[in-house]
């Protein structure tokens, strides 16, 4: 059983905002100490550039920051060659799609995803669409987001290159069966693409046992800092794909004839001086997420989500768009206000959540709204949090949301 | 009590914030050629709303828009049409400048912008002010369009 209390200590936010109800962790999560101190000591004690100083700052830097691949090897199960340092999972996504696109697929070729996926995860396959005529198809859902291996295999066949989902969406958190559908993929030559932005943060992510292919995943949804994402992929797979940007350090050779020869992977996909202390910060932050156990981590926050969702449920003017999600995210709408309405009369009740699409904008089809109210939890939120939220919810009124502007 | 009294009483102006948000004025678009149209959907990630206006001579002779959009966008948007229909395009502009005025926090006439005095609070909720200014600008483009076009 995780100690909350403890953990909250953690977290300086909650001793600087003592009324703060933060539940909007799928746009960005809070930080603790280890991962703000891993940042500062770089600032104050240790600032250099990494992979070109010859003095001993620059190369416990090159430790910090290349050892953050073994930290996240452990994280995720994989070799530390395979794990690659981007800036978000919007950069990762793009590299995966654009590499694999380029590298594996022909006009004709079909990708599937759903109608439920961030725009990180969709829009570079509708350019990739546009630019090398590879086909997007849709893997239907139910209402409430989630993929059946059955609707799964029904929707795959022989054309299909890659199917690429959300292992969770990022609305409704729905959370798909991405081990089955990675072997159906495979058994029908097509690659398993898996964002990872909202599941990586919540739960155990073994890529082996997963069987996947690629995966990209933010960091400041994890405890980490700000501009810093993951990208991995089978190292045989990081050799084939090419990167998308050119520049310093993912070179390791290019001549006046324009013959350029790139470092190995994962190198190859960080060019430019990266965001050192954010990659330095993250690997902290893994840390901090393993020592307390993603097990355990999962197990509390569907605890949490299942009373936040039976409480959600005794109230009559309630939408609930994901009564049987298993994650710690609740999406609803109050009936007759509008989401982003609903978001600032609990802001003025010290509650911080998401309103509108999320970012998904192709989703209004599915589930019949194209704006709710997201209230997403961590580890670190508390019974206590999700009663005073839903006192607050019940205030939720068109006159009350009209009221705080007067 | 006189109206300016009225419109500053907090009461009645929640009351017509709710009233044109339930039952919005001028709420649906004919899309005829003699109208002149703005699509703003990427003023925000949320609101999605159309604003078309007839224009002749100088003179707005109707505004119209549909859309899905927050109270505070839906309010403004319908009472902006309200107000500024019959009027010409200069004293729709006096009318806007103000109207920007009050949501940035800034002087502005209250006697021009009668009951879009409702919104006068807005900017103490700042990420709020795109909500209440969305079909404002799109009235403020076709009017600077209309002009550019007959110029």
């Amino acid at each position: 059983m995780l100690d909350i209390a403890a953990i909250r200590k953690d977290f300086p936010m909650f001793e600087n905002n003592p009324d703060l109800i933060y539940f909007d962790n799928g746009a960005s999560t809070l930080k603790p100490k280890p991962v703000i101190d891993a940042v500062v000591d770089f600032y104050a004690r240790h600032t250099s550039n990494v992979h070109r100083g010859d003095y001993p700052i620059a190369r416990l830097n090159d430790e910090l920051y290349d050892g953050t691949r073994d930290i996240f090897a452990r994280f995720l199960n994989c070799s530390p060659q395979e794990v690659a340092f981007t800036h978000n999972v919007s950069a990762s996504m793009n590299e995966i799609i654009f590499g694999a696109a380029k590298a594996f697929m022909n006009p004709g070729d079909v990708i599937l995803t759903t109608q439920n996926e961030h725009a990180s995860n969709i829009m570079p396959w509708f350019k990739v669409q546009r630019d090398f005529g590879v086909k997007v198809e849709y893997i239907p859902t139910d209402v409430q987001g989630v993929v059946s291996v059955e609707d799964f295999e029904k929707a795959m066949h022989d054309g299909v290159r890659a199917v690429c989902v959300a292992q969770q969406t990022n609305v409704l958190a729905a959370v798909q069966p991405v081990k089955e559908m990675a072997r159906i993929a495979h058994e029908h030559g097509a690659l398993m693409i898996v964002d990872g932005a909202q599941s990586v943060p919540h739960m155990k992510t073994d890529v082996k046992d997963l069987d996947i292919d690629f995966l990209g995943f933010s960091g400041h949804k994890m405890c980490g800092p700000g501009g810093t994402g993951v990208l991995w992929g089978r190292y045989e797979l990081l050799e084939k794909i090419d990167p998308m940007i050119y520049g310093g350090d993912m070179n390791a050779r290019f001549y006046a004839d324009g013959k350029m020869l790139l470092q190995e992977p994962p190198m190859k996909f960080e060019y430019g001086t990266p965001n050192i202390e954010g990659v330095i910060g993250l690997g902290a932050a893994a840390e901090y997420l393993m020592k307390i156990g993603m097990d355990n981590i999962h197990a509390y926050e569907k605890e949490l989500g299942d009373y936040f969702r039976g409480r959600m449920k005794e109230i009559d003017t309630i939408t609930l768009y994901n009564p049987d999600s298993t994650a710690g995210v609740v999406t609803f709408n109050v009936k007759d206000v509008f989401a982003q309405d609903t978001a600032n009369f609990l802001a003025t009740k010290g509650i911080a959540v998401r309103s509108g699409n999320h970012c998904a904008k192709i989703l209004d089809g599915i589930i019949g709204t194209n704006s709710t109210v997201r209230a997403s939890l961590y580890f670190y939120n508390t019974f206590e949090e999700v009663d005073r939220f839903v006192e607050a919810v019940k205030e939720v009124t068109l006159e009350n949301a009209v009221s705080i502007f007067f | 009590m006189e109206n300016q009294d009225l419109l500053n009483d907090p009461m009645i102006l929640r009351e017509i914030i709710m009233d044109h948000y339930k039952y919005p004025h001028n709420h649906s678009l004919v899309s005829s050629t003699a109208y002149r149209s703005r699509h703003m959907a990427s003023a925000s990630c949320i609101d999605d709303i159309t604003v078309e206006a007839k224009i002749n001579d100088g003179v707005i002779e109707d505004i119209r828009f549909d859309g899905i959009a927050c109270t505070i966008s839906t309010a403004s948007t319908s009472i902006m049409t309200e107000l500024l229909r019959g009027k010409t395009t200069e004293e729709a502009k006096e009318i806007i400048a103000n109207y920007f005025s009050m949501v940035d926090g800034l002087e502005y006439n209250a006697d021009l912008l009668e009951e879009a005095v409702a919104m006068k609070n807005v900017y103490k909720q700042a990420n709020r002010i795109k909500c209440a200014t969305i079909g404002w600008r799109a009235i403020d483009q076709i009017i600077k369009e209309s002009e550019e076009s007959n110029g």
